[in-house]
This record gives C-alpha cells, structure tokens and sequence, in this order.
C-alpha cells in the first residue's frame, strides 16, 4: 500500500518560529482592535472623539455585522 | 513562507471579504434595515409631535443620509472589518501552520478560517445576536457593549486555548478523539458562560418577521465575509507553499551540481 504513495509522504510541513511571528502579530493585532474599535463600538458605549459622526457613518455596518449599535 | 507572506495574503483575503459582505450586506441587509428604521421613525412619530427628517439619535447631532450610510458607510465598514480579520485570521494560520499535526498549510488555514467562524462570529451571535435599529435601548448601550465582547473574548480564549490542547493531544489520542475532546471542551466553556451570563431581550413590539429577516441577513453577511477569507487565503497560502517548495527543490538541485 505504501508503494503506490509517489511524493515523499513525510515532506517537511514548514513552521514558522513563535519569536519571528510574534512582532508582526503585536504589531498587527493592536492595529487591527483600533479598527475594530472604531467601526464597532465607538460613539456607543464609549466616545474617542465625542460625537456622532463616525457612529453615523459605520451605522448600517454595525448592525449588520453583529455589533451592538445603539 | 515566512509571518510576512501570511500577513500579507491576509490583507488581500481580506479586501476581498469587505467587499463580498458588503455586496451581501447591501443587497439582503438593507431592506430589513430599511423596515426597522420605518418602525423606529414611525414610534418616535407619536412620541414627537414632529418626525425626524433622518435616521438620527441625537437631536443636534450629525446625521449621515441613508443613501451615504447604505453604500459608502457600509463599504467602509465591511473592508475595515474584512482587512482587520483577514489579517488576523492570517497571523493566526502562520502561528499554527506544521504545527497540527500533519495537516498541510492549506489546511491548517482553513481549520483555523473555520474555528474562527465559529468563536468570533457564530458562537457570539447566538447568545447576543445582531439587533436591528429600534430593538435596543440606548440606555443600556454601554452594558450590552460590554456582555457582547465579553462572551466573544471568552469564547475566542476558549478556541485558541482548546486548539492548542488539541494539537497536543494529537499524538496520543488520534484525530477522532482528539477532535471530540477538544470541541467538547470548549462547549463546556462557552455554553456555561452562556448560562451564567445575563439574557438581552429589548424586542418589545418590534415586527418578528422584520427581525428574523435582519438577523438572517446579519448572519449571512458574517458567514460571507469569513467564509470569502477562508477560501481566498487557504488559495493564497497553498500558492505561496508550491512556491516556497519549488524553490527549495531547485536550491538543492543547485547544491548537488
């Protein structure tokens, strides 16, 4: 049964080492949650600026993404 | 295939996920949106003597026309939250990737594309799900702020947490069991905090069917904008694997001359 596998079944499955990933990943997690926050909760439960502006602009998104809106 | 390579082919996956949810979103989101709002201006009517020209919550607010909040709000929204997504959903498939056992990058990625699904998005709508405008009241923003992404933090810690304990138990205890053990591990979590956390129910007299509509549409929009992650990623990092195998293949061609 084994002969008829033609590629080598045990090719090298790449990792990627933890302490080269992890910069990228603080780096690009604290960016993503400043996005997140701005098009999910802000001018709802909290306010960075105060206003409506942006809570107006993304409104229809926020709901239809699942957020809770107002 | 380096943290770059995944990251970057995120961004891309992303992109395209902005946009297939927005065109969900817009096509089947927007008349349930329409009709909640009709139903919100329609209660504010007879508490006002005057109805309000627009959809807007504060009285000397800004107001944002429905035809700019339908389209290019909508389309901010999404591509912000698809590009934000599609990049972590990437970073994550770097971090597990030859690490699950002997899945292939390909899929790995896709595990992960669909574990995230599942505790990010699906988990999380059915104990909070999505409300349309008028269900909801703005008193309790900051409470129902905090129960949504609480629960979606824990059970996004219960995912990753159980994922790990499942790609270590791998060896030993096979694919089926480890499988059952895992996912019925991270059941118990979320279904307990499910239970103990409190219920939100300010539907009041809204329409059933406007609300069932919303929701679906909600739901279907997520289930897009993951779903077009999962697929144009999982097409990406397996191009980017043929690539990276090509050239170590001609690199060790190169050392034996």
């Amino acid at each position: 049964m084994a002969i008829a596998v033609p590629a080598a079944p045990t090719a090298e499955i790449p990792t990627i080492p933890l302490r080269e990933l992890l910069p990228w990943l603080l780096m690009f997690a604290l960016l993503a949650l400043i996005t997140i926050f701005f098009v999910s909760a802000d001018q709802g439960a909290i306010s960075i600026p105060s206003g409506n502006a942006i809570h107006e602009w993304v409104h229809d998104g926020r709901h239809l993404m699942g957020y809770p809106c107002h | 295939m380096t943290a770059r390579t995944f990251l970057i082919n995120g961004l891309i996956a992303g992109l395209f996920a902005g946009f297939a949810a927005f065109l969900v979103a817009h096509t089947i989101g927007e008349p349930p949106v329409n009709a909640a709002i009709a139903v919100e201006e329609s209660s504010s009517a007879h508490e006002h003597a005057e109805a309000p020209a627009g959809h807007h919550h504060e009285e000397n607010g800004i107001v944002v026309s429905r035809h700019n909040q339908s389209t290019w709000g909508l389309l901010t929204g999404t591509l912000s939250i698809g590009t934000a997504l599609g990049g972590l959903v990437a970073l994550a498939a770097a971090g597990v990737v030859g690490r699950i056992g002997r899945l292939r990058p390909t899929q790995s990625t896709a595990l992960v594309a669909l574990i995230g699904f599942a505790s990010v998005a699906l988990v999380p709508f059915l104990k909070y799900p999505a409300s349309p405008p008028a269900v909801g009241n703005p008193d309790t923003i900051g409470e129902r702020t905090g129960l949504f992404f609480g629960f979606l933090a824990i059970s996004l810690v219960a995912a990753i947490a159980c994922t790990v304990l499942a790609s270590r138990l791998l060896p030993g205890l096979g694919t089926y069991r480890t499988v059952i053990a895992a996912l019925a591990a991270y059941l118990v979590v979320v279904v307990l905090a499910a239970q103990l956390m409190p219920t939100v129910n300010e539907v009041g007299t809204f329409p059933a069917q406007t609300l069932w509509t919303f929701r679906r549409a909600s739901l279907t929009t997520l289930a897009t904008m993951w779903g077009t992650i999962g697929l144009v990623l999982v097409g990406l990092v397996g191009r980017a694997h043929q690539q990276a195998a090509v050239e170590s293949a001609r690199r060790e061609l190169a050392a034996s001359l």
